[in-house]
């Protein structure tokens, strides 16, 4: 796959200083909300359920339970509204989409932390 | 004033941040280089344009090699007119670019539609087609009735039904431009151009703008 037209246009570059992470990890993600003319940053804590590597427009899911309601966010990876992104756990997964997890709560719903020797 | 317009190609779909931070579908169009190739005045022509050419080619006639010898001697493949707006400053040979679309402004796109074939009244012109259940055979993308009966005795002019689509000059207006690269004379405006990859485009700052 080629990338060579997102490369043309200007301003917009493709995160450089973004943590590796992938499918399974529990990550922060600080995003700027904008309300009205005030913008403040939320954080949004989850699991990671599905990155999608498709350079500029490259985005991810991260999935929480929020009063007992699953509620999944899909972040672009390169928006200029993703401040920052924090890994705060590895999580040993076996498969590239984490869609399974949308079917299962409380323990079942546990990832393992991957141990890195 | 200013030409209102350039040929270009159409070169694919992006996906563009705005400076709100939306993502927003967008089609890269390489605008130009285009060169100055004649002038139409109203003493000789009737009518003020410029016309300009648009791309090399090595594959020109001679009638064709002559014409644009005033212009500098560019070999250029597409020919295409534009109305001024304004007066006219411009001379034989002057070159234009992207520089001409500033990003925020409106544009109009001007293209041939990718060709669909013969394609049937569903696809062509929206028909519902009939039932898929209660008891129905063969009449689920059927057309429906084509008109009345014994009197008018035919079918009226204009009738739609299935036949050729696509591959019709088709224009979009009031595109916005979203961004814009000078080095390689790019423009990016937001939605979808008309045509294939790769196909000529017209490109003209917008005619009807919304006040």
């Amino acid at each position: 796959m080629s990338y060579e037209l997102d490369a043309l246009i200007p301003n917009q570059p493709v995160k450089e200083n973004v943590p590796d992470f992938g499918s399974g990890d529990t990550v922060r993600v600080h995003a700027k909300v904008v309300e009205g003319d005030k913008e403040r940053i939320q954080v949004f804590e989850g699991v990671v359920i599905r990155k999608r590597r498709k350079g500029l427009v490259s985005n991810f899911t991260v999935r929480k339970l929020a009063s007992g309601v699953g509620v999944e966010r899909t972040f672009p990876l390169n928006s200029p509204r993703v401040d920052k992104i924090e890994v705060m756990r590895r999580g040993k997964v076996r498969r590239k989409n984490l869609y399974y997890l949308r079917g299962l709560t409380g323990k079942a719903a546990r990832i393992k932390e991957k141990r890195s020797f | 004033m200013t030409i209102e317009g350039l040929l270009g190609r159409k070169l694919g779909t992006v996906q563009v941040f705005d400076d709100r931070g939306r993502l927003r579908g967008a089609t890269a169009v390489e605008v130009g280089p285009c060169y100055v190739t004649d002038l139409r005045t109203p003493e000789k022509h009737g009518y003020t344009a410029v016309q300009i050419g648009y791309e090399e080619s090595r594959r020109l006639n001679k009638p064709e090699t002559g014409h644009l010898r005033p212009a500098g001697g560019h070999k250029l493949r597409h020919l295409a007119e534009f109305r001024l707006v304004g007066a006219g400053e411009y001379k034989l040979g002057d070159e234009l670019g992207a520089d001409l679309f500033e990003v925020g402004k409106k544009v109009d796109v001007t293209a041939t539609s990718k060709g669909r074939g013969f394609q049937g009244g569903v696809r062509r012109h929206g028909f519902k087609g009939g039932p898929r259940t209660h008891g129905q055979s063969d009449r689920h993308r059927a057309p429906g009735s084509i008109g009345s009966g014994t009197t008018p005795g035919r079918v009226l002019k204009g009738t739609r039904m299935a036949g050729h689509m696509g591959a019709v000059r088709t224009t979009v207006r009031n595109l916005e431009v979203v961004a814009r690269n000078d080095d390689r004379g790019v423009i990016f405006v937001a939605g979808s151009v008309p045509g294939p990859d790769g196909g000529l485009v017209r490109v003209r700052t917008a005619r009807k703008v919304a006040r």
